[in-house]
């Protein structure tokens, strides 16, 4: 029987990790994810996990060390946040473009400076066209389902990527809400034992990482690189099912909620979709045909079936927890706009900039949104495309 | 060497086969190229020593020339060369000269 809890989101991360007990951790402390290691390493400590921990000077080091340990043939997993997965930038293509499925969860939180601490999304949004895998999550008991089904994912023999589970810091990772584990025989069976793919320590068949490729080959890698991203939806939706059968709960690429005959919608990432979902609720008692869409698979992004899902809308908002400066809009709403270029006579839309910060993203924000959207949808007219959200003038 | 498609690359461009530098030739790297001088050598093989590559060729402990298709002409064996009598065995030639 699965177990009902009541943890954080860091713990319920650091839960699954323990379940999966992967080879080899490397990792570096930083708030907010802190606490997800620092879990990790006590159940390294009393020997509830057979990991080899690496505790290095910095997330350069730490993703370097997960790149050699995934290269030497183990199951790796490390976590980080914010500046933590700025310092491991040029890691990160490393893992990717060398095709190493490292899991990693990244707990969303700002990028400096200024300095703060708190949950947004630029730290992740930043890392989006770095060639991982990236699964984002609304609650505590979606980052832990997303880090089992993660490892399936980034392991898969056709994939054999890298990817990052989002949580948002603090609003997910420190508050405590009721979540079911499952049973550590159940996700071990899930994920299975790890298959290798040229492991380095394969003495019998030796191999080298890491060659100088040029010109003349260069372009071939990164071509292979985008078809197996073009891949992994389906390996997405494959590993969803088989996650439904052991543990009951449903996930698919994304997560629409009362579309299908919605006039107007929402297109939000992580914890903001549970506040944005109580108030839809409200706006349909009142008649008001609201929906919601939140991208699960934000890379690679399924710009077709999210295309699809939005294309018979009248109106849609993008609410963004992060700004791509000079991109005119946000990270989203760019995704967004392209999967519904195709669609002639799609729903107008129009881009907020909520949260950024950690700044409360209250029921009343929303409201604001979809009240917006009831009259851009009467107009056909948008005031401003893009603007801000809950800040002051 | 037929250059393979981006379906036939291995993933992560991991190298399978051992000693496969072996088919990369980089000769054509060269804007200079070493010319031995056989008369002023001593048979030092300073040069076989220093070559950053292994593109002085030995046969029964001497040096015996170049091998100009892995040679990317970095000059150091010409550098190094003690030569004879203060005249070099190893001189830069510019290449197509």
């Amino acid at each position: 029987m699965a177990k009902v809890v009541a943890v954080t989101g860091n713990e319920a991360v650091a839960e699954a990790l323990r379940q999966v007990n992967p080879d080899v951790s490397s990792a570096y402390p930083i708030t907010p994810a802190t606490d997800i290691m620092q879990r990790f390493t006590s159940f390294v400590s009393n020997g509830k996990v057979k990991t080899e921990m690496i505790l290095v000077e910095s997330e350069h080091s730490a993703m370097s060390g997960c790149i050699g340990a995934s290269a030497a043939g183990g199951r790796v997993m490390t976590a980080t946040s914010s500046q933590g997965l700025a310092l491991m930038w040029e890691e990160l293509f490393i893992a990717s473009g060398t095709r190493l499925p490292i899991v990693m969860a990244l707990v969303n939180r700002a990028l400096s400076a200024p300095l703060n601490i708190h949950g947004d999304h630029s730290d992740g949004m930043g890392a989006r066209d770095c060639g991982w895998i990236q699964l984002w999550s609304e609650n505590a008991q979606e980052a832990y389902d997303n880090t089992i089904q993660a490892f399936r994912i980034a392991e898969h023999l056709d994939i054999r990527l890298p990817a990052m589970v989002c949580l948002d810091g603090f609003i997910i990772s420190h508050s405590i809400e009721r979540i079911e584990y499952m049973e550590d025989d159940k996700v071990q069976n899930f994920v299975g034992e790890f298959k290798n793919l040229n492991p380095l320590l394969d003495l019998d068949h030796p191999v080298s990482y890491g060659p100088l490729i040029l010109p003349d080959y260069y372009m071939e890698y990164r071509r292979a690189h985008a078809e197996v991203m073009s891949k992994v939806p389906n390996i997405v939706l494959d590993v969803a099912s088989e996650f439904e059968k052991i543990s009951g709960r449903k996930y698919g690429l994304f997560e629409a909620y009362r579309l299908e005959d919605a006039e107007i919608g929402i297109v939000i990432l992580n914890s903001a979709a549970g506040t944005t979902k109580d108030v839809i609720d409200l706006f349909r008692e009142k008649g008001i045909k609201a929906g919601l869409l939140k991208p699960r698979l934000y890379r690679p992004f399924p710009y077709e079936e999210i295309g699809n899902a939005l294309k018979h809308l009248k109106a849609v908002c993008v609410l963004d927890r992060a700004d791509a400066f000079g991109g005119s809009y946000g990270p989203l709403f760019i995704d967004i706009a392209a999967s519904l270029y195709p669609h002639k006579n799609g729903p107008v839309l129009f881009n907020k900039i909520y949260g950024l910060g950690g700044r409360d993203y209250l029921p009343e924000h929303a409201e604001l949104v979809l009240n917006e959207l009831a009259e851009v949808a009467k107009t056909g007219k948008v005031k401003t495309i893009k603007e801000y959200i809950a800040v002051r003038e | 060497m037929k250059l393979k498609g981006w379906k036939k690359v291995t993933p992560g461009a991991v190298c399978t086969v051992a000693g496969s530098a072996l088919e990369f030739k980089t000769g054509s790297w060269r804007a200079f190229r070493p010319r031995w001088i056989e008369e002023n050598c001593i048979q030092c093989l300073f040069c076989w020593m220093y070559c950053p590559d292994m593109a002085v060729n030995v046969k029964d402990g001497k040096m015996v020339g170049f091998n100009y298709d892995y040679c990317k002409g970095c000059g150091i064996c010409a550098l190094e060369c003690p030569g004879k009598k203060g005249k070099k065995a190893i001189v830069m030639e510019e290449e197509g000269k």
